[in-house]
């Protein structure tokens, strides 16, 4: 365990069996309530220049993802263009989201133009491999020039009660970021419980993440309304009790603009509009900006223009 | 950043609205020889409709109908049968839910999305469970053939308009009884609309009567001597005056009247859904349900982190335009009402407890009331005696569950209750000793058909809902 932690919270990482104390004492989560308030949110109406507005600020928010073993240059240089420009006068996304061995393509081609690159590392997805290699591919997405690395966590240390080594573990690859920005995957689907997703998501937060992120996208169920709405109310509870904005990345799941909307909706009446901010707030996601880019051009048009009118990467 | 939601208005033209609506005695509209009526939109002030209400020579002519209708065919008609007309009316206001629920909002002020998500469906599925006991009534439990009773007068508040006369209605029928109901003088719409749906289903003439008015309307039916079982929702002061008039009678009772429930909320409560469960429990309808969990009583151990929470969230209810889709309370439903609920609450303040309101705008027009919490409040004051039936809360705190126990049940009513925490153990002991009719844990305000529903003490007798809810309109 680490000491230097230096929040209010340090005396709720001092040891193996304060932080197990902490995280037990949070509040529990009652799921039929939680269930019940996300679906109260998704029932909101959001209308012309409310809904263009969101669909901008959900577009500039999208980290655009390829994540797949038949991965090319090509298609890496080619989602970058999209994410530099998905369609005439629309803003750029947030940012690239690629393996390690494509982060060097992907900074080429996004350099000056304000878009991130965020790699997977730590043994994306599974997060099976020794602290060791975790580090060295932390370190090898950071030298290739990623600008933010999306870790994943050890879940079966957690879901064994390990929490100081999920806290630690977090923490050795915060320090080989250095000034990369880190969000932490959760991997919710694989936890089970409510209990445990707001628990995880207070140990990301207590070992220093910048952003807690629901799913590698490789998991079903990925990012639910309940559980980003759970998130949300975590790093909204850290900013009151620390004054610090930490981030939410749903990833995996969210492929239309309903869904998004309903998503940012929850980011609004949850946590705040502080929230409403690619810096604090980012979908993982593939599918989702084409639609997106659809209901854009149906919202100004009038009409609908259908999917051959986007291009495909 | 800001992010305003663009308003986004349900259509007016959705609820067909005619110019006036006019009782429904035996089969027919008719013209009622009492005073009309204006209804209000509680939103804007404006005239609705003109209805027309019932004089004493209507009433009777109603409960005589119901009584012929009893008697020829619908008092010995095969509970199968009895059902395909039920079922019939259920699915009928499943189709008409949209134009039932834009009614119901501008009768009554309540938000679109309550009328839409919970009063029109939970009313289509009263009927549809009620559909399904008529003709299993042997099982129920009363004996092997259990008989109705006759014909019953119900009489209904305006808080939830369509779904109490769901309530009401679909269990006399299932049961066999034939019905004249008078729904309240500021909601009657949607109850016609219902008479119309019921005219559509070829139930027999005179099965169900219709007939609006103010209290005199009321008194008049339950009085009659033709009416075999009354069955009452709305306030105890009128609850007693009816039981009295009843004594003697030999008629059947059923009452359902005010409450002050608490909502109990324990230091090891899932504090976020806890917040909404009380935001639910106060602010659902405006506040005007019998039920509502006007009185938080939370562990002090928590009380501070629990009301800092609560404020936060009760600031983002929005509040205004009812037929919006986004708005989360609505107007209140009368200038009655809106001066009972400002008294009450300027008693709360000269009492000496700690007013905090919601600083969200309100609309210029209509009858509108910001949510309001009442923060160290003790149980002398009236604002934890007196039902407010407003988006008004009182915060009290305790120490042990005894203490909470001992508040909680320190109240002349009795109707609901809510306990908040993770501890089973805990929830039981608390619904073993709780004087009130429903307990919820770790929720509030959840409806079902199956669930009976009623009161201890001055929250009336009798339940409503489920297989318990069948023993009030048959003879046993």
């Amino acid at each position: 365990m680490s000491a230097t932690t230096t929040h209010e919270f340090s005396d709720a990482t001092r040891d193996e069996s304060s932080l197990r104390r902490f995280l037990h004492g949070l509040p529990g989560v009652d799921a039929v309530g939680l269930e019940q308030r996300s679906a109260g949110l998704a029932t909101r109406s959001i209308k012309k220049s409310s809904k263009r507005w969101a669909i901008d600020t959900a577009i500039s928010m999208v980290d655009l993802t390829t994540l797949e073993g038949a991965d090319t240059p090509g298609k890496v240089r080619s989602l970058c263009a999209k994410a530099r420009h998905p369609a005439p006068a629309t803003p750029r996304v947030a940012a690239v989201c690629v393996y390690p061995d494509m982060v060097a393509t992907a900074a080429q081609e996004v350099a000056g133009t304000g878009v991130e690159v965020a790699s997977v590392a730590t043994a994306f997805p599974s997060g099976r491999s020794s602290l060791r290699i975790k580090i060295a591919d932390t370190e090898y997405a950071v030298e290739a020039g990623a600008t933010e690395i999306d870790m994943v966590i050890d879940r079966g240390a957690f879901l064994a009660g390990r929490y100081g080594q999920v806290f630690d573990e977090i923490r050795t690859i915060k320090a080989a970021c250095g000034d990369t920005h880190l969000k932490v995957i959760l991997e919710t689907g694989e936890l089970a419980t409510y209990d445990n997703v707001r628990r995880a998501s207070w140990l990301a937060l207590l070992a220093g993440g910048d952003f807690i992120k629901t799913s590698t996208g490789k998991v079903s169920p990925a990012a639910t309304l309940p559980v980003t709405n759970l998130m949300l109310q975590a790093v909204r509870d850290w900013h009151a009790a620390t004054g610090q904005h930490r981030g939410v990345k749903p990833a995996g799941g969210i492929r239309t603009t309903k869904d998004a909307i309903r998503h940012l909706v929850a980011v609004h009446e949850v946590a705040g509009p502080d929230w409403l901010t690619p810096k604090l707030f980012r979908f993982g996601a593939s599918s989702l900006l084409n639609d997106l880019l659809m209901q854009r051009q149906t919202q100004l048009s009038g009409h609908y223009s259908g999917p051959d009118y986007v291009t495909v990467d | 950043m800001t992010w305003e939601y663009d308003p986004a208005p349900e259509s007016r033209a959705i609820a067909n609205l005619k110019p006036t609506y006019r009782p429904f005695v035996d089969g027919e509209f008719v013209d009622g020889t009492g005073e009309p009526l204006k209804s209000v939109n509680p939103a804007t002030e404006e005239v609705l409709a003109e209805v027309g209400t019932a004089g004493p020579t209507d009433v009777d002519k109603a409960v005589k109908a119901a009584r012929r209708a009893y008697d020829k065919v619908w008092g010995r008609m095969p509970g199968s049968e009895r059902a395909k007309y039920i079922f019939r009316i259920a699915r009928m206001i499943a189709e008409r839910a949209r134009e039932l629920a834009v009614l119901e909002t501008l009768d009554n002020g309540k938000p679109i999305k309550e009328s839409r998500d919970t009063d029109v469906p939970t009313a289509s599925a009263h009927f549809f469970y009620h559909a399904g006991w008529a003709d299993k009534l042997e099982y129920a439990g009363y004996g092997p053939d259990p008989r109705p009773l006759g014909v019953a007068g119900q009489v209904i508040p305006w808080n939830f308009p369509l779904l109490m006369a769901a309530w009401k209605i679909a269990p006399a029928l299932a049961c066999g009884n034939t019905v004249v109901l008078k729904p309240a003088e500021t909601t009657p719409l949607t109850a016609l609309v219902l008479a119309e749906i019921i005219q559509q289903a070829e139930l027999p003439p005179g099965v169900v009567n219709i007939v609006p008015g103010a209290g005199d309307v009321g008194a008049e039916l339950v009085n009659h001597p033709g009416v075999a079982k009354v069955a009452f929702t709305g306030s105890t002061e009128v609850g007693k005056l009816i039981q009295g008039s009843l004594a003697g009678t030999g008629k059947k009772l059923t009452l359902e009247l005010g409450g002050k429930a608490a909502n109990i909320v324990f230091d090891d409560a899932p504090l976020d859904q806890a917040v909404e469960g009380i935001v639910n429990g106060i602010f659902f309808n405006q506040g005007h349900v019998c039920c509502a969990g006007s009185r938080l009583l939370v562990q002090e151990s928590i009380a501070d982190e629990l009301l800092d929470r609560l404020h936060e969230r009760v600031a983002t209810l929005r509040v205004g335009d009812p037929m919006d889709k986004n708005t989360d309370v609505g107007a209140i439903n009368s200038r009655d009402q809106l001066s009972k609920i400002r008294e009450l609450v300027t008693s709360g303040e000269q009492e000496g407890a700690q007013r905090w309101t919601s600083p969200c705008p309100l609309p210029e027009k209509g009858f509108f009331f910001a949510p309001t919490v009442f923060a160290n409040v003790t149980q002398s004051m009236r604002i934890a005696r007196e039902e407010i039936f407003g988006p008004v809360l009182s915060v009290l705190t305790f120490r042990t569950p005894d203490e909470a126990l001992a508040k909680a049940n320190n109240t002349p009513y009795g109707l609901s209750a809510g306990v908040w925490t993770e501890k089973g153990s805990r929830i039981l002991w608390m619904a073993d000793r709780l004087r009130a009719g429903v307990v919820w844990a770790n929720t509030f305000n959840r409806f079902d058909p199956a669930a009976p529903f009623g009161g201890y003490q001055e929250s009336g007798f009798g339940r409503e809902g489920g297989r318990t809810g069948l023993e009030a309109y048959l003879d046993v």
